[in-house]
């Protein structure tokens, strides 16, 4: 039996990003606050030995560990799906601050075309343009509405960028409170040669800070030195805007944070109106808790999101035959097959330097940027190049035709370490009804519950976009002055096995009609008003971009929606 | 339950570093727990001996390395896998091979670690066969298959060439080796090409990981690339043109007193 906990006003569910965006905001209202992190606590301390690629990027320290917990995989539903036994594709945070600790820091707002997408391509191109099976719906709020959230977060993180945007994103009511990251020569050669080709290159916006900074909690933190260990590693500076040196100190110093590491919740206690608190298991013990709460709040990954609805049967869970129902629906993720690789014969850059958010952007197209009345996709992608430090185990660049092994690999692979630079295209993925999560009939995790089900493909949408943000790429590249390029425009079956991407969305989204989406825009749940679920899960499609920047400002709006239901009640729309 | 006080995330080391950094802005950052690693590091450079030229084996000292013996491969396994890195990067006029950068060594040691037993791997059955998208689906530890994987290399050999792996020309390793990687050996059920692409993959970790795992003797695999391995800051030089040459540094000069 479940030991009975004091009640609290508001439990969370899990301490990254969200978590702690949604922490730091209700407890300087003075609202009572457990969090719950399944994983361990971290701080900077622990990352005095963090420059290792071998434990940090190809071990996966700070990854959820695979032996008690993972998801299953398969193509499409006529095949049975099989657990990711090894990291590949995505790597699943797990401990305090959860993937907002490893991340590079890539910051992008998303596209005002994004929230509106359904609406905004039938006024454009009508109706007949979306593909039979594309399940795109708007989002249920307007960039503008989300515009003063954004900044929230760029004032609490300490985001660096170009004091001015360029023409095709949306619009910024205050600047960025950092001015932009070094310029690297690599990155000014892609900016020089995206000129030429006609494009406006702008300066990646950075969680990664490019100067000291003192947020308005009060939060000072250190200049990033561009030591090249962002992505897969947590910053021993602090430079980095990760949970753990933002959010969650200044939740803590108010007293009104409680946080429970090693604590895995397992289930929402429900009457299928309201939520009576949440279930979880103290990982080291294996004892059972339950604790009351006022609110519940959903802010982990988007898979743990999703899985735990389905495992309280809170929701109406998504049928892909009848395209209705909502938990576990539009499950997308990120296109990235797109590229160009530019060897220079003549010329060497330090590629070892770098910061997981150097780099600059082109966006002519991204979104609906462009014309798409005679291509056979919609949306498109973001194309940079980024100098986020190269190690050497991963950095063995060859041209195609280069054996794997041998004296021919080693003095290529050499060669070009610190004389090839690429161009790539973060591509858009647009939702398929087939395309979802759902509980794992036979696989479970370390305490025998159901792990989550994906079924997942690239589409002829998503082989259409890369084909023609290839040829984009190449456009730029070879402006670059190298000796010769090669550009990737061919996309197959998604597999499991390489890494692509840890921009993992949908399976809870958000909306303005209950029929097609699980929360409104303040993310609270259509089913259960105390019960709000944020995160990326929230993500009716993703965007061409990283989408930390649209998770952190959805968790403003979040903090804002309890906030007003704390005082009020009932639904907040 | 009892509060873990310890989650408060803001330690004090990193308060002090951040009163001792506050100008770390245009120049070198000194102070804190980690400025005080940049100064030693500073120092260190300057005495490290320069790279080693040819394919002889690296820099030399006169201590021995304790660290050079077997936690997991028999003697026989071991010599095989050092010939068989050796294949997959080779000594040549640009440095060592793997086999005098200590891989085999590298490779020892993480088949008797949690790596070699897919600790934090999900090895929960039912194993079925799988879409060849559907990943690593063996029921096979990883140090298993390394060692029936040697085996095999071995045998095939005999078979072939009536010799063992490690007595074969250069050419007749090559050619063994492309057999594994093309699938066309039979390993008991399992795929050659999946050890193959293992014992290249932990020969390239081997090469180039840091020192401290075993391989990459003296830094020199990193020398080879230019990699300057452990350096805290590169504010000051990330604009600057061309290759920045730097003496690496290994997390060995990390430690603090």
């Amino acid at each position: 039996m479940a030991t009975n906990m004091p009640k609290a006003t508001v439990a969370i569910v899990g301490m990254g990003w969200v978590g702690g965006v949604i922490a730091a905001e209700l407890t300087k209202a003075g609202h009572d606050v457990v969090g719950f992190e399944r994983g361990k606590s971290r701080s900077t301390a622990d990352y005095y030995h963090v420059h290792d690629e071998l434990r940090y990027a190809n071990r996966y320290e700070l990854m959820q560990d695979l032996s008690k917990e993972t998801v299953t995989y398969r193509n499409n539903e006529k095949i049975t799906a099989l657990p990711m036994r090894t990291y590949g594709s995505f790597l699943l945070g797990n401990g305090l601050g959860g993937a907002g600790v490893h991340w590079n820091g890539q910051y992008f707002r998303f596209l005002p075309y994004d929230f509106q997408i359904k609406s905004k391509t039938v006024e454009r191109y009508g109706a007949g343009k979306i593909p039979e099976g594309m399940t795109i719906q708007d989002w249920g709020i307007t960039y503008d509405e989300l515009e003063p959230y954004f900044v929230k977060f760029e004032q609490m993180a300490g985001i660096s960028g170009d004091p001015t945007t360029v023409d095709h994103v949306g619009k910024m009511s205050q600047p960025f409170p950092i001015g932009p990251m070094k310029q690297s020569p690599a990155v000014k050669l892609f900016r020089d040669a995206a000129a030429k080709a006609g494009f406006q290159a702008y300066t990646m916006p950075s969680a990664n800070l490019a100067d000291n900074y003192t947020n308005p909690d009060g939060i000072e933190r250190a200049a990033c030195q561009y030591c090249g260990y962002c992505e897969r590693f947590g910053c021993e500076y602090g430079a980095k805007a990760d949970p753990c040196v933002t959010v969650l100190p200044v939740a803590l110093n108010t007293g009104k944070l409680e946080i429970r590491t090693f604590s895995n919740v397992t289930k929402i206690v429900h009457d299928g109106k309201k939520a009576s608190g949440v279930q979880y298991i103290h990982v080291p013990t294996g004892e059972e808790y339950f604790q009351p709460a006022d609110v519940v709040i959903l802010a982990s990954y988007v898979f743990s999101n999703t899985r735990l609805l389905l495992l309280s049967d809170l929701g109406k869970k998504y049928d892909p035959d009848s395209g209705t129902g909502v938990i576990g629906k539009n499950y997308c993720y990120q296109v990235l097959g797109a590229g160009t690789t530019a060897y220079f014969d003549d010329k060497e850059f330090s590629t070892f330097m770098g910061a997981g958010a150097l780099g600059a952007t082109v966006d002519e197209f991204n979104g609906d940027n462009f014309d798409h009345s005679e291509l056979g996709f919609l949306h498109g992608a973001s194309i940079s190049l980024t100098q986020t430090g190269l190690r050497p185990i991963a950095n063995n660049p060859t041209p195609s035709g280069t054996p794997s092994w041998g004296k021919d690999f080693k003095a290529t692979s050499i060669k070009y370490a610190n004389r090839s630079l690429s161009v790539g295209a973060q591509g858009s993925s647009l939702p398929f009804r087939h395309h979802y999560l759902d509980l794992d009939p036979t696989y479970k995790d370390a305490h025998g519950l159901p792990l989550i089900r994906m079924t997942f493909d690239f589409e002829d949408q998503d082989k259409n976009l890369v084909k023609h943000l290839a040829a984009q790429t190449k456009k730029i590249a070879d402006q670059m002055g190298a000796t010769k390029t090669e550009t990737r425009d061919a996309m197959t079956t998604y597999n499991i096995t390489p890494y692509q991407s840890t921009h993992n969305t949908g399976g809870v989204l958000m909306g303005d009609d209950p029929a097609t989406s699980a929360v409104n825009n303040y993310l609270q749940m259509w089913d259960a008003d105390n019960v709000f679920v944020c995160g990326a899960s929230a993500f009716a499609h993703n965007s061409g971009y990283n989408p930390t920047a649209t998770v952190g400002a959805l968790a403003y709006r979040t903090a804002e929606g309890v906030g007003k239901y704390l005082a009020k009640g009932g639904s907040l729309v | 339950m009892a509060k873990d006080g310890a989650d408060r995330p803001q330690d004090e080391s990193r308060r002090r570093f951040l009163k001792y950094t506050g100008t770390a802005v245009g120049g070198l950052v000194v102070g804190g727990v980690v400025g005080g690693l940049i100064g030693s590091q500073a120092k260190n450079a300057k005495e490290e001996p320069a790279p080693s030229p040819s394919g002889s084996a690296p820099a030399a000292s006169n201590e021995r390395d304790y660290n050079q013996a077997l936690m997991f491969f028999n003697q026989e396994q071991f010599q095989t896998a050092e010939a068989a890195a050796e294949r997959i990067f080779p000594t040549d006029d640009l440095g060592p091979g793997a086999k005098d950068l200590g891989a085999a060594f590298f490779i020892d040691h993480q088949m008797a670690g949690m790596y070699g037993t897919n600790a934090r791997d999900y090895m929960t059955p039912p194993f079925q066969t799988a879409e060849a998208y559907q990943g690593y689906q063996l029921a096979f530890k990883r140090q298993e298959l390394m060692a029936l994987g040697l085996d095999a290399l071995d045998e095939y050999s005999q078979d072939k060439h009536q010799s063992a792996f490690v007595k074969l020309s250069e050419d007749l390793q090559d050619e063994v080796l492309s057999a594994f990687e093309a699938n066309e050996v039979e390993l008991k059920g399992i795929p050659a090409a999946t050890f193959f692409t293992m014992l290249r993959n932990l020969t390239i970790e081997g090469v180039y990981a840091d020192p401290l795992y075993g391989g990459n003797k003296n830094m020199t695999g990193w020398k080879m690339k230019s990699y300057p391995g452990n350096q805290m800051s590169y504010y000051d030089a990330i604009e600057k043109d061309g290759l920045v040459k730097y003496e690496p540094q290994s997390l060995h000069d990390h430690l603090t007193s």
